[in-house]
């Protein structure tokens, strides 16, 4: 079945058919479609409230939508009608699949207080995937290496600065052999001087080829990062395209206004 | 004879106990009342002398909490009770009284009630004492008012606002300990709830109508402090 | 100071020192799960659960203990229904009985600490579970309970403190416990206040224990609220 927007042959990892979400009698989202293909780095941009991140939370159900349709790596997720508009999810123990099959990181890095950072990331592999200890830890320990921590694989998430604690956040992410990895806002909440070393290892990853959706304020990286850009106005996609024709000749008067100030 | 109900029993017919109930009632207020005036009696020496005292003081009535927040307050009653017997015994025998001389149960339990309040409300004053800004009592200072002023008119106040809800649960508490003078055999209401199960066979009755009263006292406490709380600490901004 | 006497005493005490020991830990155990489950009905949303939770809270922490146990142990032989059931072996015997108030007791006081607990759990932390495709149950087990825990212990203690001394008032329904076996020695000699520092040192000496117990608990558990342990240098992508 493919009837794509993008006439390329690579498969649509991520698929969104008429996402509406309501917040009470507030309507973040009023109807997104879009797609994210394989490989392709998705930044994600928009002013508060503009339902960037409601969207990027629907796609694995943290929220859940009123109406439309989420599709990951060719399946759908199940919905059911539940009143008033709503809906609800209709198969849990697909969700839980699907979102152990999706890597996400949290813009307050969401590490688990009381586990230590090594523990942290083999704790999804080791207990949702089920997979050995040994293949956990070794592959834990090679991706706290690969963001640049395995000195503090030991410590515990108090002890370690911001930009440490979501790199440890990104190496939990990855540890579950996502097809499609979410990031909401990861470096709004990191100091100046701390930001840099996060997208480091973001850029390093889109470098790899992986599926990237990220949400994000970071201008730089969405221009020169990305394969595609998608600028969300008020709960709906105004304008999307590549970045060096979104950032330089963008036909959108509002994007031009969001990226100049 | 159909057993009575529960509503026989406390009304005041022929098989009725509401008026030996009532005065038992009476009973147990009393008691939990003297037991929590003389607890704060202690409690704001208790909290003077660990906060203001010496060394000496203050390891004094840091052992006196210690031990009565370790000890349960039934082996309390027991020494007030039996100890003050013995006491009293001893004293009677000096003045040629012969035998033994009980020591009034109502003034062991309201000691010893009150001993027991009185580790909490040192602990409750102390709180409420470190919880005044210091910026008002330096106010005061500066205005040129004399320790007692300041004690009065501002220092005592502003402790006792922060002491309210403290005292609250210590109240509670106090009430609840209040049934365990039971055992010196003075009739408050569960002595004579007691008597009276034992009297009609109806233990869980008894019990039940014991049960509602003191939640009943409980409540009516509980809503008169939060009262009484909202119009002490008006213009308190809770932080 | 007639220590003979003194000596004796504590031998007494002693002796019935393990019977004080079981209905605490008793209570304290079954109460826990108790007091786990009022908690979760108070935080399940469910109007009917939490209703029944604030009302068992509501009674039980409304009306003193002793009543509670004369209630259970006195007041259930009233119904011959009851009497008649097989759990009467149980009900009639004092053991039983002042565990099982103790035991509802307790959970009244503790679901109050395990709720604040639960609900101090970061919520982000919990997100980023269900991210990871957790179920709700090994969430709760992995992640909320544990961190729920760590923040109830300390109020958690002074419960169990309060349980060591209400154990005393099993004596009044014939237990031998510590007081019970007080009480008899000084109805038997008159010599209250030494047979009350005795007790009273032997019951202190508990709370001592469990105090220090309990700060043991609280430093294994919280490693990640304190400075880290200096570590030798390691070299980055060793591979081991």
């Amino acid at each position: 079945m493919t009837a794509s927007i993008h006439p390329s042959a690579t498969p649509a990892a991520i698929t969104v058919r008429g996402l509406r979400k309501s917040f009470g009698p507030v309507e973040v989202l009023k109807g997104i479609d879009m797609e994210a293909r394989e490989g392709e780095v998705v930044s994600i941009l928009g002013s508060s409230g503009s339902g960037k991140s409601t969207m990027l939370r629907c796609i694995n159900m943290l929220e859940t939508p009123d109406a439309g349709e989420i599709t990951v790596a060719g399946e759908t997720i199940k919905l059911a009608p539940a009143g008033a508009g709503r809906s609800r999810i209709a198969d849990r123990k697909q969700v839980e699949r699907i979102r152990s099959e999706l890597g996400m990181v949290f813009q307050s890095f969401n590490l688990w207080s009381h586990k230590t950072v090594l523990e942290n990331v083999m704790e999804a592999p080791l207990h949702v995937q089920k997979r050995s200890r040994a293949e956990c830890q070794e592959e834990a320990e090679a991706l706290l290496a690969k963001v640049g921590i395995a000195d503090k694989r030991n410590h515990y998430p108090a002890h370690l600065s911001g930009g440490q604690q979501q790199r440890a956040a990104i190496a939990r992410a990855l540890a579950m052999r996502p097809k499609v990895m979410l990031f909401d806002e990861p470096t709004s909440a990191l100091d100046p001087e701390l930001v840099g070393e996060v997208l480091r290892v973001m850029r390093a990853l889109a470098e790899e080829g992986r599926t990237m959706l990220v949400v994000t304020h970071e201008m730089g990286f969405a221009r020169d990062v990305s394969s595609r850009v998608i600028f969300l106005h008020q709960g709906a996609i105004e304008e999307e395209g590549r970045p060096q024709d979104m950032f330089t000749n963008a036909k959108s008067e509002r994007f031009r206004k969001f990226i100049s100030g | 004879m159909t057993q009575p109900t529960i509503l026989d029993l406390i009304g005041t017919g022929p098989n009725g106990w509401g008026i030996a109930l009532a005065v038992a009632t009476v009973m147990t207020i009393l008691i939990a009342s003297a037991g929590f005036v003389i607890g704060a009696v202690i409690g704001v020496f208790g909290a003077w002398a660990k906060v203001a005292g010496g060394p000496v003081t203050r390891s004094i009535a840091g052992f006196y909490t210690t031990v009565l927040r370790g000890i349960p307050d039934l082996l309390v009653i027991y020494l007030f009770y039996f100890g003050g017997s013995a006491v009293v015994t001893a004293i009677g025998k000096l003045s040629g009284a012969q035998g033994f001389i009980g020591f009034p149960g109502f003034l062991a339990g309201a000691l010893a009630v009150g001993i027991t309040s009185g580790a909490q409300q040192t602990e409750v004053f102390r709180g409420a004492f470190k919880a005044v800004p210091s910026g008002e009592l330096e106010a005061a200072i500066a205005c040129g008012m004399s320790r007692a002023l300041r004690f009065r008119r501002i220092l005592a106040p502003l402790t006792l606002r922060h002491a309210i809800p403290g005292m609250g649960n210590v109240w509670q508490v106090t009430l609840k300990e209040s049934a365990l003078v039971s055992v010196t055999g003075v009739v408050e209401l569960l002595r004579q709830s007691q008597i009276g199960a034992g009297s009609t066979g109806l233990p869980f009755d008894f019990y039940i109508i014991a049960a509602a009263i003191y939640l009943a006292i409980s409540s009516v406490s509980g809503g008169l402090l939060q009262f009484g709380e909202k119009r002490f600490t008006r213009g308190v901004r809770r932080g | 100071m007639d220590l003979p006497f003194l000596y004796e005493t504590f031998l007494s005490l002693v002796a019935a020192l393990p019977l004080t020991l079981q209905l605490a830990s008793s209570a304290i155990m079954l109460g826990a799960f108790l007091a786990l489950g009022l908690a979760l009905c108070r935080l399940s949303g469910i109007l009917p659960l939490d209703w029944f939770a604030r009302t068992y809270i509501f009674a039980f922490r409304g009306t003193p203990l002793l009543v509670q146990i004369f209630l259970i142990y006195y007041g259930l032989g009233q119904f011959r229904e009851v009497r008649q059931t097989i759990f009467w072996t149980v009900l009639r015997d004092p053991y039983w009985c002042a565990v099982i108030a103790l035991m509802l007791n307790t959970a009244a006081y503790s679901a109050e600490i395990i709720r604040g607990g639960l609900l101090s759990v970061p919520f982000g932390q919990v997100e980023a579970a269900r991210a990871c495709g957790m179920s709700r149950f090994m969430t709760f087990r992995r992640i909320t309970l544990p961190l729920a825990i760590r923040q109830a212990l300390p109020g958690y203690s002074n419960d169990m403190i309060s349980m060591v001394k209400a154990t005393s008032l099993a004596s009044i329904i014939t237990i031998m416990e510590v007081t019970g076996v007080a009480a008899k020695i000084i109805s038997e000699t008159y010599r209250a206040i030494e047979v009350f520092i005795v007790a009273g040192a032997i019951y202190l000496a508990i709370n001592f224990i469990l105090t220090r117990l309990v700060a043991f608990a609280e430093y294994r558990l919280s490693p990640h609220l304190r400075q880290p342990a200096a570590l030798p240098a390691i070299s980055t992508g060793v591979a081991r």
